[in-house]
């Protein structure tokens, strides 16, 4: 499993890297390796709020859909429209192919350092 | 090859005479300047072609089918030669009453039959599907529920082991969709369902057997729970084929059903459909049934509920496959119908005890018509999943069961062999399955790999869903 | 009674024997003995074929068979080449399960993917799905795709076939989508009252061409408003009608729906028929349904399989914009071989014959004193309206075997034609109302 320095981790498997007024989102490695291989991302739109904890956006593989949630509450400023027309960006090169830009952050919910993440994820799999 | 890289420029079947009246053409601003491209071909080839896909296809009367929650039972050609006798096929659905008498008495007599073995107090035929008749059950209790002013009822609960089509039917009804787990034992969980039994819940979709296979013992208190909050029980007739004649849906406290005649009640799946999805109901709803019902003794004539729900499609459904359906039950009979669902679970635990040695099944007692293996210490021993074995079925021509579903079970195949099987099948298939099994444990690579005998083997399914080619382009 | 089950009374006690009961009612024992069924069920008992099939000719034998027919309303009687009812009545296709086992079920998909090009290529859309009920549940599928956060509201032309309207009502009063009708002026959509309702809250609006009273619309004006509004432009139409009629593609639509059982479904009362949904690319997301595409199998082979199913049910669940599971496969296999039957130049000629047939008989009617109520132009239906009550001009044509057109109210008839009448007829039905 790989993991990035300077990132911050959610429990539902979401990166978080903070800019100071922007916030990036994205899907960590682990998340892209269970998903599979994925054919369709559907994101929101720039504008919409978020809400933390609720799910934004969904990433779709042949055989299922898995809801990425918010780990902040915040208006998206800007979306990765490449993904839309290559989501396999996200299984080739998870922590460069970030889903959605935030700003106006209000709620943040516990977020997990590294280290933190790496041991939530070999709990999860026991 | 496909059918338009067959064709050529000039060849075509002479179908119509010329036209025997002045010609009238649409005015220019109307007219079509888009080319048309269809196939031309001799009648010859054109048959050809269809017998070629024919053998790539693989429908019951080709071999064992066990598709758990399908019910693929034989398709009995009596009923194929009743739907298409023309005085059935040329009959417009316009024509005055008094001109499809027949038609009528099909939609009546199939309605009385149906109720009779359901419970129910009436039945449309006109929901097209089983999601479709889902979506009209869901839509009853929602009038029902706007008739008494209870507009706070914005919930339906659903099992987690529920089919796919109970909670996109209820979120198409306008509700929200309550998951209520399964407890170990594969039944819901009746602690967690009071909980959530609330006043703001309209209903409950259920299907008993469930989607496990199993008879949910419980089914009188759960239905009651449900009705002391005030909300309706809805039946998923999916797995009737357990139970027809032997216990009814009306009996267990649900008030509203669909059943999926393509399932239980013989019709062919076609490849997809169509199906039909009557959906019924006990008195007090009638009224907010779809359509049109059948009233009369003598002279047979088409009332509306008064305060229906409208028209779920055109005219009265799919009415050549209620034909065949209602030949059916008239085959069997008092004494066939729960004749045929003894006969299912017979099958079906038949086929449990000889795999259960080898194979893991999910929920380890009497099942009903269909059971559930759990291939997920397969795959964690050997690294051979529950697709595996589906494919690897496939190089023994043999339909693999459902894959993957329910979703409470992880690697999951759901077999369901129906009572239209011989115990020589049902022993071949066994001895299929065994040595699959085998397989995995000493080579499983010949399983990864499998399909090998088929037309064609494993296809790029990613590939498929991230570059969509949904058609032909003619080269310009 | 016959029971479809082969093991005899013998095997099925040896069948027990061997996995341990000693009766089938051990099967059953965990169901509540007071809940099951005990007196049986009281239908009748089980017949034997002879008797089934004796009894199905009797029903069949009380509804009438038209010996031509001139109503049409939504089902129409066209000519069905005899190959058509061979290669559907073929048992492999017929009796196969929708094809989530891709190895096995190519021909099945390799079919729909055929049917998916033809409805693509008659209606000049990008993408088609592989069939949904019938027109009226593909118009109400149509109008809920178009469905956006901030726009839920859809216009629909009060000059659709009715059932069509009443099925999207019933459909709107699940999704809870606002349902405005826009009336009728002089036998098309009215324009000016389109115009009023309009608006940012506008999803789609919805016509048929030709419409219910068989009158062409003005789709590429209206096409254009719905785009100025940024509302989706969807066209119900009549798949035979398109051999000759410009395409929804070139008015402008998003989104071509309809009915195709003029393309080779048996009128049988009703159903089964299927309704066909075709979409510019930029909306194929949003398509309900079952798809079939194209891809390659593991050694390089071209190959068909059922794709973007993480729109479905089965996946999505109930965050799918549609429910539907089983749809008219076999039906679109039929219309597939029909059209292939027909060919273009087939397709075409039956649609002039259609609109050439209807404008005699109206000529016809007109010279024997009945007034046309299309002030328009016309495909292959249009309204008549008489002095003389419909019911007995109708009842006179009955009582020679011929089905007039569908009565509308005491003095309208709704009158089609389609190549399966010819002159000799029209000219008799002519003979036999001048009687009246």
């Amino acid at each position: 499993m790989k993991l990035e320095q300077g990132l911050l981790y959610s429990k539902s498997h979401e990166w978080v890297k903070d800019n100071g007024d922007e916030i990036v989102i994205g899907l960590t490695d682990h998340a892209q390796s269970e998903l599979g291989d994925l054919v369709f991302v559907n994101l929101p739109e720039e504008g919409d709020e978020l809400v933390v904890g609720e799910s934004f956006a969904d990433v779709e593989s042949v055989k299922a859909v898995s809801d990425v949630y918010a780990p902040v509450s915040g208006v998206i400023t800007e979306i990765n429209e490449e993904l839309l027309d290559a989501p396999e960006k996200i299984n080739e090169a998870p922590y460069e192919a970030w889903l959605v830009k935030v700003k106006e952050v209000t709620d943040k919910e516990e977020l997990l350092s590294v280290e933190e993440y790496e041991a939530f994820v070999a709990s999860e799999q026991e | 090859m496909l059918i338009f890289e067959k064709s050529r420029t000039g060849r075509g079947i002479d179908t119509l005479p010329a036209c025997d009246v002045p010609e009238v053409l649409p005015s220019e601003a109307h007219q079509r300047t888009k080319a048309l491209h269809l196939p031309q071909m001799s009648e010859g080839d054109l048959s050809r072609h269809y017998t070629e896909l024919a053998k790539k296809s693989h429908g019951v009367n080709d071999g064992f089918y066990p598709l758990g929650s399908c019910t693929m039972k034989y398709n009995p050609k009596l009923n194929d030669a009743a739907a298409n006798l023309p005085g059935f096929t040329e009959i417009h659905p316009l024509q005055p009453e008094e001109s499809v008498q027949g038609c009528l008495e099909v939609l009546q007599k199939a309605e009385e039959y149906l109720c009779e073995i359901t419970g129910m107090d009436h039945m449309s035929m006109q929901p097209a599907a089983g999601a479709h008749g889902e979506f009209a059950g869901l839509l009853l209790i929602k009038a029902y529920h706007e008739s008494r002013r209870e507009n706070k009822r914005k919930k339906i609960l659903v099992p987690d082991s529920a089919h796919g089509t109970n909670p996109a039917s209820a979120v198409m009804a306008g509700y929200k969709v309550v998951s209520i787990p399964s407890g170990p034992d594969g039944c819901v969980d009746i602690e967690k369902l009071k909980e959530a039994a609330t006043d703001e819940v309209a209903g409950l979709m259920l299907t008993n057997p469930n989607t496990v296979g199993l008879f949910d013992k419980n089914i009188l208190e759960i239905t009651d729970i449900v009705h002391q909050c005030g909300g309706l029980n809805y039946y998923d007739g999916a797995n009737l084929n357990a139970v027809m004649g032997i216990v009814r849906p009306g009996d267990m406290g649900f008030d509203v059903i669909h059943l999926n005649l393509h399932k239980t009640f013989s019709t062919p799946h076609g490849g997809g459909g169509p199906g039909s999805g009557p959906v019924g109901c006990k008195d007090f709803l009638t009224q907010f049934l779809p359509s049109k019902l059948v009233a009369g003794e003598t002279i047979l004539s088409f009332v509306r509920p008064e305060h229906s729900i409208g028209e779920m499609k055109s005219f009265y459904g799919n009415f050549l496959v209620v034909v065949r359906a209602l030949a059916y039950i008239m085959t069997l009979g008092r004494e066939g119908i729960p004749e045929a669902s003894r006969n299912a679970v017979l099958n079906a635990n038949y086929m449990m005890e000889k795999l259960k040695d080898l194979y893991t099944i999910a929920y380890n007692e009497i099942c009903m018509h269909e059971f559930v293996m759990s291939l997920d210490d397969l795959k964690k021993e050997y690294g051979v999943s529950a697709m595996d074995i589906a494919k690897g079925l496939l190089d023994h021509d043999i339909h693999p069961p459902t894959m993957y579903f329910p979703l409470i079970v992880s690697e999951a195949l759901m077999a369901e062999p129906t009572e239209t099987e011989s115990r020589e099948t049902l022993d071949e298939a066994i001895a299929v399955f065994r040595k699959l099994y085998q397989d995995a444990k000493e080579n499983a690579e010949v399983l990864h790999r499998a399909p090998v005998s088929t037309p064609v083997t494993r296809l790029d399914e990613v590939g498929a869903a991230r570059n969509p080619v949904l058609r032909y382009q003619w080269p310009d | 009674m016959g029971s479809y089950i082969p093991n005899t009374e013998q095997e099925r006690r040896e069948m027990l024997n061997d996995i341990g009961y000693r009766s089938m009612e051990d099967l059953f024992v965990h169901i509540p003995s007071d809940m099951k069924v005990k007196e049986g069920l009281a239908i009748p008992e089980g017949l034997s074929e002879l008797e089934v099939n004796r009894k199905m000719q009797q029903m069949a034998g009380k509804n009438k068979i038209y010996g031509s027919i001139f109503r049409g309303a939504g089902a129409y009687r066209h000519f069905i080449p005899s190959i058509v009812k061979s290669v559907v009545s073929k048992e492999n296709l017929m009796t196969a399960y929708t094809p989530y086992q891709a190895e096995i079920s190519q021909g099945i998909l390799q079919s729909i993917f055929e049917y998916q090009t033809m409805i693509c290529e008659l209606t000049g859309m990008d993408v088609s799905n592989a069939s949904v009920y019938d027109g009226a549940a593909a118009a109400a599928e149509a109008i809920a795709m178009c469905r956006e956060r901030k726009r839920k509201k859809a216009l629909i032309s009060a000059v659709v076939m009715p059932s069509v309207l009443e099925t999207v009502q019933t459909y709107c009063f699940g999704n809870e989508m606002e349902l405005v009708v826009i009336p009728e002026k002089d036998g098309v959509t009215d324009m000016e009252a389109l115009k009023e309702q309009l608006d940012e809250g506008t999803a789609c609006i919805y016509i048929q061409h030709p419409n219910y009273c068989g009158n062409l619309e003005d789709p590429e004006q209206i096409g254009n408003l719905a785009h100025k509004a940024g509302a989706k432009f969807v066209m119900g139409v009549n798949p035979i009608s398109l051999g000759i009629l410009k395409t929804p593609r070139e008015y402008g639509a998003d989104v071509a729906v309809g009915d195709g059982q003029p393309l080779g479904l048996p009128l049988g009362f009703g159903g089964p028929y299927l309704g066909f949904m075709a979409c510019v690319e930029g909306m194929t997301r949003k398509l309900p349904g079952r798809i079939v595409g194209e891809t390659k199998d593991a050694d390089g082979k071209t190959g068909y399989v059922l794709t973007l199913q993480a729109r479905e049910q089965h996946i999505r669940r109930e965050k799918s914009s549609s429910n539907i599971c089983s749809n008219q496969a076999l039906c679109a296999l039929t219309i597939g071989v029909y059209l292939a039957a027909m060919g273009k130049e087939g397709i075409a000629n039956a649609a002039v014959q259609c609109a050439s047939k209807a404008h005699y008989l109206a000529g016809e009617l007109e010279k024997i004193g009945f007034k046309l109520e299309n002030q328009r132009e016309y495909f292959h239906e249009f309204i008549t309206s008489s002095e003389q009550p419909a019911v007995k001009i109708l009842e006179a044509l009955e009582v020679q075997n011929i089905l007039g057109g569908y009565p509308l109210d005491e003095k309208r008839i709704l009158w089609c034609c389609t190549e399966m009448n010819s002159k000799a007829e029209i000219d008799e039905v002519i003979h036999h109302i001048k009687e009246v």
